[in-house]
C-alpha cells in the first residue's frame, strides 16, 4: 500500500472526503481487474448476480449475534463482579481492575490527567494495558465489541431504518470532522477549567455506571440521545461525536486484526455500506474506488463484521495481517 | 459570459447551489450539533462554580475541585466498601456525577476495612494513596450542632434501636464479630446514659464525654469532639435523635468558613 493512500485513509478518520485512488496509487493488478469487470461480459454477469442475490436476499446475523454476546458479556462481567462479589472485573469502562490488573479507557485517563495535572502510575499502566488490547483488534473494536452504548445505539439504529425505510424519519447526518473538533474542545475545556467536562455527558460512562451501580437521572440524557438517533441522525453520537471512539481509532491504526476486501469477488452493489456505522471505509467496495486487489479497509472501522454478514459474495472477512503471506 | 450561454448554464448553477447549500446546512448543523453537546456538557460545571452541594467525600479525598478533577467516576471505592458507605453522585451534582460520596446518617463509613480499602481501590489517588491508617484521614470533623436534642447533654439514656428498626445502616461491632459488620437495627441498647457517639467512635480519642460544671447533682455530659476527629461520620450515623444533634461538618464547608 502506498504511504500516501495510507495517509488519505487515516485523513479519513479525521474527516476528509473519501476519494478513488489516483494512478500512481493504484496497483497494476488492480488496474487490469477494474478493466476487466468493466467488460460488457463481466457487467451483465453482475448484473445476473445482483438480481438473483434481491429474489433470494441472503441474510446472516452470525457476526452480529457474536458480537452482541460480547458486548453482554463485558458488561455482565462488570456487573456480577460488584452485584455477586465475584471480584472479575471491578470498576466501571473508564477504569476497572480485570482480576487485579489496572484498565483505564485512554480518554478518560488523559482527560482526568489534563484536569489534575498530574500524572498517574496506575493509569498509565491502565491505559497502556487497555491500549495494548484493543490495538490488537484494531480500529474502534472497543465500540462495537465492549461499548454498552453502541448496543442500545445498534437497536436505536435499527428503529431508525425502520422508520426511514417507511419514509417516516431522514436522516441528517453531520460533518465527521465534529468529532474531532469535539475530541480537541473537550481536552481544551478539561485542562482550563480544570474538571472532567466531558465526563457530564460522557453516555459510556453513565450507561455503564448505571447498569453496576443502579440507574440514575443521568439516564436520562442517554434517553435523549438515543431519541435523538431513532429520528434525527443515525448514530450520532457514535458516528459524529465520540472522543472515545476518535481515541480508540487512533490507537488501533495499524492492527494486527484486519477486515480484508477482495476486489476480484466484489460485484458493487453496496449492501456493505448500507449496514456499516463508517460508510467511509468502505469506500473502496465502490466500482472503480479499490486501490489494490486485496487491501485492508480504513482505520476507522470497528471491526463490528455487519460488511462480513452483509455481503453475499464473501468479499469480505476478518483477517490477520500478513497471515495471508505466512501461509 | 454572452447572453446566449447564459440561460443554458443556469440550471446546471442551480443544481451546484443547492448541493452546496445542501453541505452549508450539514455544516451548519455540524456546528450546532458541537455547540449543543458542548454546552450540555457545561451544564455540569453550574453546580459545581455554585457549591450546590456539599459533600463528604471518602476517606483519604484530596481537596473537592482537585478531587472532582482526578476523579476517574469509576465506582471502584464503592464496590470494596464493606458497609457500602460509598454512593456515586447524579446529574443534579454537576461534575459530581459518578463522583464518590457518603451519606453519613444513613450509612457512616465506620473503618470495618481496617486499611482503608476505598483509598486502595482508587486508580487515580483522587482518594490519596498517602493516607495508610484510619487516624490520618480527614474527611471533615464531627460538630454538636443541636445541643438542645443531645440525650447526654439532658442527661437522658437510651432504650431502643438507633434510627428505628427499618434503618438499613450497619455497623461493625467489635466485641460481636470483628469482621462481619452488622445491621444496627438488629443491635438495641439500654443505656443509663447516652453516651452512643462516643462508644461507637472507631477512632480512639476523637469524642469524649466531659461532664458539664454547672451541674446540681445531675448526670449532664458534653460530647467533647478532640482534633483527633477524622470526620467519618459514624457518631452521626449512631446519634438516636432525629434530626442527629451531632453532625459532620466536611472539609469543605470547613475550608469555607476558616
Amino acid at each position: 500500500m502506498s504511504m500516501k493512500w495510507y495517509a488519505h485513509k487515516l485523513a479519513m478518520m479525521f474527516g476528509a472526503k473519501p476519494r478513488r485512488p489516483d494512478k500512481a496509487e493504484e496497483t497494476d493488478a488492480a488496474r487490469e481487474m477494474k478493466k476487466f469487470q468493466k467488460t460488457p461480459e463481466q457487467s451483465a454477469i453482475r448484473r445476473e448476480i445482483i438480481a438473483k442475490e434481491h429474489e433470494y436476499p441472503l441474510v446472516s446475523n452470525k457476526w452480529k449475534y457474536i458480537r452482541w454476546t460480547s458486548i453482554i458479556l463485558i458488561n455482565l462481567m462488570f456487573v456480577v463482579s460488584f452485584s455477586w462479589d465475584v471480584q472479575l472485573v471491578e470498576g466501571a469502562m473508564t477504569a476497572s481492575r480485570f482480576l487485579g490488573f489496572h484498565m483505564a479507557d485512554p480518554t478518560s485517563a488523559l482527560m482526568v490527567t489534563l484536569a489534575y495535572k498530574d500524572l498517574m502510575l496506575n493509569l498509565i499502566i491502565g491505559t497502556v494495558t487497555v491500549a495494548i488490547l484493543w490495538w490488537f483488534f484494531g480500529g474502534r473494536a472497543f465500540c462495537s465489541w465492549a461499548c454498552p452504548y453502541h448496543l442500545l445505539a445498534e437497536w436505536a439504529e435499527s428503529i431508525h431504518v425502520f422508520l426511514a425505510n417507511r419514509g417516516w424519519v431522514k436522516d441528517h447526518p453531520f460533518h465527521r470532522g465534529l468529532r474531532v473538533v469535539l475530541w480537541v474542545v473537550f481536552m481544551v475545556l478539561t485542562f482550563l477549567i480544570g474538571l472532567t467536562v466531558y465526563e457530564y455527558v460522557n453516555p459510556i460512562g453513565i450507561v455503564s455506571r448505571a447498569l453496576i451501580y443502579g440507574p440514575t437521572v443521568a439516564l436520562v440524557w442517554v434517553i435523549f440521545l438515543l431519541g435523538f438517533e431513532i429520528f434525527f441522525t443515525r448514530r450520532a453520537w457514535c458516528r459524529y461525536i465520540c472522543p472515545m471512539g476518535l481515541s480508540y481509532g487512533v490507537i488501533g491504526t495499524a492492527a494486527p486484526v484486519q477486515i480484508k476486501y477482495d476486489l476480484s469477488k466484489c460485484v458493487h452493489e453496496g449492501e456493505c455500506r448500507a449496514v456499516c456505522l463508517v460508510p467511509h471505509v468502505l469506500e473502496i467496495t465502490k466500482m472503480g474506488y479499490a486501490q489494490d486487489t486485496t487491501e485492508y479497509i480504513a482505520p476507522d472501522c470497528t471491526r463490528c463484521g455487519l460488511c462480513i454478514d452483509a455481503c453475499p459474495q464473501g468479499a469480505l472477512s476478518y483477517t490477520f495481517r500478513g497471515l495471508d503471506k505466512v501461509i | 459570459m454572452t447572453d446566449e450561454t447564459a440561460p443554458a448554464k443556469k440550471p446546471k448553477k442551480k443544481r451546484l447551489t443547492r448541493l452546496q447549500l445542501e453541505r452549508r446546512r450539514m455544516i451548519m448543523r455540524s456546528l450546532g450539533a458541537g455547540a449543543a453537546v458542548v454546552t450540555a456538557s457545561l451544564v455540569g460545571w453550574y453546580p459545581v462554580l455554585n457549591r450546590m452541594f456539599d459533600r463528604l467525600r471518602p476517606p483519604g479525598a484530596l481537596v473537592e475541585d482537585k478531587f472532582l478533577a482526578a476523579c476517574i467516576k469509576c465506582g471502584q471505592c464503592v464496590q470494596v466498601c464493606p458497609v457500602q458507605a460509598i454512593k456515586l453522585g447524579d446529574s443534579d451534582e454537576g461534575y459530581g456525577l459518578g463522583v464518590p460520596y457518603i451519606d453519613a446518617r444513613s450509612q457512616a463509613c465506620d473503618f470495618s476495612c481496617d486499611a482503608v480499602q476505598c483509598v486502595l481501590a482508587c486508580p487515580t489517588g483522587a482518594l490519596s494513596h498517602e493516607i495508610a491508617t484510619k487516624e490520618e484521614v480527614t474527611m471533615g470533623v464531627a460538630r454538636l450542632a443541636r445541643p438542645d436534642r443531645c440525650l447526654a447533654m439532658k442527661g437522658e439514656g437510651f432504650k431502643g434501636v438507633v434510627q428505628g428498626p427499618d434503618f438499613e445502616g450497619m455497623l461493625r461491632y467489635e466485641e460481636i464479630d470483628r469482621w462481619e459488620p452488622i445491621k444496627v437495627a438488629d443491635h438495641p441498647y439500654d443505656l443509663e446514659l447516652c453516651d452512643l457517639c462516643v462508644r461507637e467512635c472507631p477512632i480512639e480519642g476523637a469524642i469524649s464525654l466531659v461532664a458539664m460544671s454547672e451541674g446540681d447533682g445531675e448526670h449532664r455530659f458534653v460530647p467533647t469532639i478532640t482534633d483527633k476527629c477524622v470526620g467519618c461520620g459514624t457518631c452521626e450515623m449512631m446519634c438516636p435523635t432525629e434530626p442527629a444533634a451531632i453532625v459532620i461538618d466536611t472539609e469543605m464547608s470547613l475550608g469555607e468558613t476558616s
